[in-house]
């Protein structure tokens, strides 16, 4: 566990990068994280899956890439377009939540 | 390779419903982690990817020394005879009690994860040897099945990869 400091806040995260604790989270951060990840400005479509996350993190945890698409209507590879080079770890760094857990 | 991005390929040499998932899951784990799928399909492995046979995957319970009477909800390890497993309609049943709790947890079938493993970016081919011994074409694959290649242009584009064989 260690400190960060992003967009001016600082934030708790674990080993891996992920925030412990959600409610931290600003959008400030979202754009920030997201610019580290390569992505350069969060458009509307990420921002409907940071929000479907936001909303739907159980214990803190990221959902799944099949609970995100089944949910956001986005096809699979929609969301491989929007956050391409591994969608799972990235839209949980970005949206301030813990690694998905669940296998599909 | 041209970039340095862990690549990670399987080898799917069984038809068997059951061992149609591993490389499923872990392809399917792997594309979210940012990691190059590729997906190598040989032997019984093509029914997987046969569309007049990939919805019709089954587990038979002869041979299999895993399977108990649990899984029909008879409490502890009671195991079902090898005799009983060849009972006609034994394939069948098992089949529909696996594909009933697949479908319970959520789990996508076998033709609609590669799907979205083929849409993830994962790459996927035919083995030719084993094209040729069943008599099948690229169009009896379903869509994602980029090209029918040889052992040794499977080694090419695996290069430096991790292999999994399954």
């Amino acid at each position: 566990m260690s400190t960060k400091v992003i967009a001016g806040k600082s934030i708790q995260v674990n080993d891996e990068g992920f925030m412990l604790n959600p409610g931290e989270w600003t959008k400030e951060i979202a754009a920030e994280i997201a610019k580290e990840e390569g992505i350069p400005e969060l458009t509307a479509g990420h921002w409907k899956v940071i929000d479907f996350c936001r909303q739907n993190a159980g214990d803190g945890k990221s959902p799944t890439l099949r609970t995100i698409t089944n949910g956001t209507g986005l096809s699979t590879k929609e969301l491989f377009t929007l956050f391409p080079k591994g969608p799972a770890k990235k839209v949980a760094h970005i949206a301030g939540l813990g690694k998905p857990e669940g296998c599909v | 390779m041209a970039d340095n991005n862990r690549h990670i390929a399987f080898i799917c040499s069984k038809g068997n419903l059951d061992m149609a998932y591993p490389a499923l899951v872990m392809g399917w784990a792997a594309l979210g982690n940012g990691i190059d799928v590729t997906l190598f399909f040989t032997f019984w492995g093509m029914d997987m990817i046969n569309k007049a046979r990939v919805d019709h995957l089954e587990i038979p319970p002869i041979g299999n020394a895993s399977m108990k009477m649990n899984m029909m909800g008879v409490p502890g390890y009671i195991g079902i005879p090898q005799w009983m497993g060849g009972l006609p309609g034994m394939t069948p049943f098992a089949t529909a009690l696996m594909n009933d709790k697949m479908k319970k947890l959520g789990v996508p079938t076998v033709r609609e994860y590669l799907q979205m493993l083929s849409d993830a970016g994962a790459k996927m081919y035919a083995c030719k040897m084993s094209v040729d011994m069943f008599g099948l074409k690229q169009e009896d694959f379903i869509e994602g099945v980029q090209a029918i290649v040889t052992a040794g242009d499977f080694m090419d584009m695996t290069e430096g990869a991790q292999i999994i064989f399954i």
